[in-house]
């Protein structure tokens, strides 16, 4: 057990330069290149990323795809947001209010009072919790809901998207609680931090880079490990390893409440940099757009994911300046470009083409031993899909959800 | 690179014709003469590192051109450009000639804070036109707080706010809303109200206030008040309601698509309101929204709110030819899309007078501009950085354009906190 654990914990070269690659250009690169309203902008991207390295889990290791990140995305920043909105209405701050000292959206909304579930967000320490207590609570719940009664493919990806319109409007509906339409917005100081100056969101980017690559070394770990491997082979043929004596269910929620649990810290700092959280980032469509950042990225590889969110955020913000009312455009091509070409994303491009190649170069440097197994790009190739299982079924190439994906008869 | 335009040299003929003949009314009547550029110097008119230079001022326009708002918000930015274009025929501000940097809010509201950062932050811009939605503005507002920016804002609204970094050129709710009931009541003779509108904080707060008016003030009685999510296609049930509580008028604050839904029920179940009984009064529907719902659908409604396409005075007239000679005879003209008009206009005034470009000193000669060009007519800021304006209630044609049957005498004075209605 033990040799296994350390076994999981173990990098090989290629992961380690992986790892220092991605390190670099989030603390080295981007930080000297940018200024601080570029900066303040990637950092807001990377937030992304901590969902995007969740559906890696979930839907490139786990074969569920979840349409409904978006929700724990959410859930994460209104927490944080619930914090800094109760610390920003000071009865001094909000004295110009029919009811001082309660958030101003409330008294909009003839609230006399803090409603009693607000209370405990008052404190740091509980709103920290929250932050991934929430979400993973709501996860656990559906996954019982769901893995239990064995629903999943095409189905949970569903059930998912209309839990995340269902959230979208609850919130709306509920503005005298939530700030409907609006959101939270105004906030200003962490315990007395202004988080609002360009110092501050410095300190903020690397925060959440740090956080970022906390999130991808637990992904690396639980990919590596044993429960790494029962995932995809869970992916794979999840009757096997029913029959052989796994609790197919209780895999699958502990990686959905993980993907949870990410995407909550991912919300929680959108917040702290953007500075509001409002229901346009819980709903169906930033949902799907999540998991395309992970499509592009290849939703095999978490450093993918990561490059993924990047790139297509990156080219959000630049198409949109250069052509406000044509930038939709350009985006979709690009989407229908990366699915057409590389189905496997950015990191299926990296270990078809780059890696064979630096392989070869090592090789004929005489480098041995530097590249051992096909590991490079994030795991990639060791994270696969089977590519033929009885039945000649093909189910590696495709974008679809485990379960949609079996055209063919058997033999 | 973002999208620049220059209106220095006109392109067509007859876009040239019509905005000289346009800048020939609006000479006349405002401005103070031509400016030259090197009797104000840069370093003395821009000492906080504005994008302003000897021959050029660069403001920003921040508005939704992609996304569910495009539709409404494409008629802000046509005004804007309009306005930036007759200005630079006019000979521009302080002497010098207008650009704009366009940015898109993408109907999603980081996405506006993302680009009102940028316009601030990187371009220096010193003023921008912009937002449309409530959600929007609530969005931008700590940015332009935090980089002292200042903002130009078109849209009626709920009001509860007063920033400093905004001039409100849209009608806070008890402008809107006071003078409509008060109407409706003298000359409709109406007693019960049924209220209903989207679910979202600018019907919600505007209905707080019709509803304090008609109970405390009026002393009359509200019979009914439902919500509905943006976007609600079923308008049924409460078509029903209605129906069973016979309201002597129906208060409609029902936003964006939802009202192509509910003004086609509200036919087909046999409300008629050509024949008023009950009257319809909205303050959500422009001469924009009739284009979706269809002249036919809405006939014989009354909209409250401070212009109206069919205005019949002298500015309203060239602004409304020179309009559609820039973006096409099939345009028309909403209540918003002139608000957002004067944007440029206000600043412009506020820069001459302030003898400066710097937002602080634009700002404190804010209050008091006046513009007698405006189509609305005669406009002038308040100390709150709202605008007097009258209210007007039209009655909505087949063509889907309004004939004003009321106006307010006098100006009516903006009260974004208004005490008796919290």
């Amino acid at each position: 057990m033990l040799a296994r654990m350390t076994g999981a914990l173990r990098f090989s070269p290629a992961e380690i330069a992986g790892f220092a690659i991605l390190a670099a250009v989030v603390f080295l690169v981007l930080p000297l290149a940018l200024d601080t309203f570029r900066l303040n902008l990637a950092g807001k991207y990377l937030t992304y990323a901590f969902v995007a390295v969740g559906l890696v889990l979930c839907w490139g290791a786990g074969g569920i795809l979840s349409l409904g990140q978006g929700v724990f995305f959410g859930l994460g920043g209104y927490c944080m947001a619930m914090f800094l909105k109760l610390e920003a209405s000071t009865p001094a701050a909000t004295r110009i209010q029919s009811t001082p000292g309660i958030p101003d959206f409330m008294d909009w909304n003839q609230l006399t009072a803090l409603p009693w579930w607000w209370e405990p967000f008052h404190s740091l320490a509980f709103s920290l919790v929250a932050v991934v207590a929430v979400p993973v609570a709501l996860a656990w719940i559906i996954g019982l809901a769901m893995f239990r009664r064995r629903v999943g493919g095409v189905y949970f990806a569903i059930i998912t998207q209309s839990l995340a319109a269902i959230l979208t409007i609850l919130v709306i509906g509920q503005q005298g609680f939530t700030g409907g339409v609006n959101g939270i917005t105004d906030l200003r100081t962490l315990l007395g931090w202004d988080i609002r100056t360009d110092a501050a969101k410095e300190i903020l980017y690397f925060v959440n880079g740090a956080l970022l690559f906390a999130c991808l070394l637990l992904a690396r770990f639980i990919l590596k490990s044993k429960l790494g491997r029962v995932l995809v082979a869970m992916r794979d043929q999840e009757d096997r390893v029913r029959f052989s004596g796994y609790d197919v269910a209780q895999f699958k929620m502990f990686i959905f409440c993980a993907g949870a649990a990410f995407a909550g810290v991912g919300g929680a700092m959108f917040t702290l940099q953007v500075g509001f959280m409002s229901p346009t980032l819980v709903g169906i469509v930033p949902s799907i757009e999540m998991v395309i950042f992970c499509a592009v990225g290849g939703r095999l590889s978490i450093l993918g994911a990561v490059y993924g969110t990047l790139l297509v955020n990156w080219a959000k913000t630049t198409f949109s300046e250069s052509f406000p009312e044509l930038w939709l455009l350009g985006l979709g091509a690009l989407f229908i470009g990366v699915v057409m070409a590389f189905p496997n994303g950015l990191a299926g491009l990296y270990a078809d083409h780059v890696e064979p190649r630096i392989r070869a170069l090592l090789a004929w440097l005489g480098v041995r031993g530097a590249m051992p197994a096909p590991v490079a790009g994030g795991a990639a190739r060791e994270m696969a899909p089977a590519r033929s299982v009885a039945g000649g079924r093909q189910s590696g190439r495709s974008l679809q959800a485990r379960g949609g994906a079996s055209p063919e008869p058997g033999p | 690179m973002p999208q620049r335009k220059d209106f220095r040299r006109p392109s067509g003929v007859s876009r040239r014709s019509v905005l000289a003949g346009g800048a020939a009314l609006t000479s006349s009547l405002f401005a103070p003469g031509y400016l030259r550029a090197q009797d104000y110097p840069t370093s003395e008119v821009n000492t906080t590192g504005l994008a302003v230079t000897d021959e050029t001022a660069t403001v920003g326009i921040l508005h939704s051109v992609t996304g569910t708002m495009a539709i409404s918000e494409t008629g802000s930015v046509q005004a804007e450009k309009l306005a930036i274009a007759q200005i630079n025929a006019l000979g521009g501000v302080l002497g010098r000639q207008l650009d704009y940097i366009q940015e898109d809010g993408a109907s999603d509201w980081p996405t506006f804070a993302e680009k009102a950062r940028k316009l601030l932050v990187n371009d220096r811009v010193p003023s921008v036109m912009g937002c449309w939605t409530s959600a929007s503005r609530k969005a931008v507002l700590p940015v332009f707080e935090q980089y002292n920016g200042f903002l130009y804002y078109p849209t009626f609204y709920e009001g509860l706010e007063q920033s400093p970094n905004v001039i409100y050129m849209g009608q806070e709710a008890t402008q809107q809303i006071i003078a409509g009931l008060d109407w409706v009541a003298r000359t409709k003779g109406a007693e019960t109200y049924y209220l209903l509108g989207s679910d979202y904080i600018w019907p919600r707060t505007s209905n707080k206030i019709a509803r304090k008016h008609i109970e405390n003030f009026l002393g009359q009685k509200v019979v009914g008040e439902e919500y509905y999510p943006l976007g609600h296609t079923q308008f049924n049930s409460v078509i029903n309601k209605i129906r069973l509580r016979k309201p002597d008028v129906i208060y409609a604050i029902v936003v964006g698509g939802s009202n192509v839904a509910f003004y086609k029920q509200l036919k087909a179940a046999g409300i008629d309101m050509t024949s008023e009984d009950p009257v319809l009064l909205t303050i959500s529907v422009t001469e924009d929204e009739i284009r979706g719902i269809g002249g036919e659908n809405i006939e014989g409604a009354y909209a409250c709110m401070k212009y109206f396409q069919s205005l019949e005075n002298e500015n309203n007239l060239a602004f409304v030819d020179a309009f559609k000679a820039m973006w096409g005879d099939d345009m028309v003209i909403g209540d918003v899309t002139q608000a957002a008009y004067l944007g440029p206009w206000l600043w412009k005034a506020a820069v001459e007078k302030a003898g400066s470009f710097d937002v602080d000193k634009v700002r404190a000669a804010s209050p008091g501009i006046e513009l007698t060009t405006a189509p609305e007519g005669y406009v002038r800021v308040h100390e709150n950085h709202h605008l007097w304006s009258k209210t007007r209630v039209g009655r909505a044609r087949t063509d889907g354009q309004y004939d004003v049957v009321f106006e307010t005498a006098d100006l009516v004075e903006p009260d974004p906190f208004p005490a008796g209605y919290q």
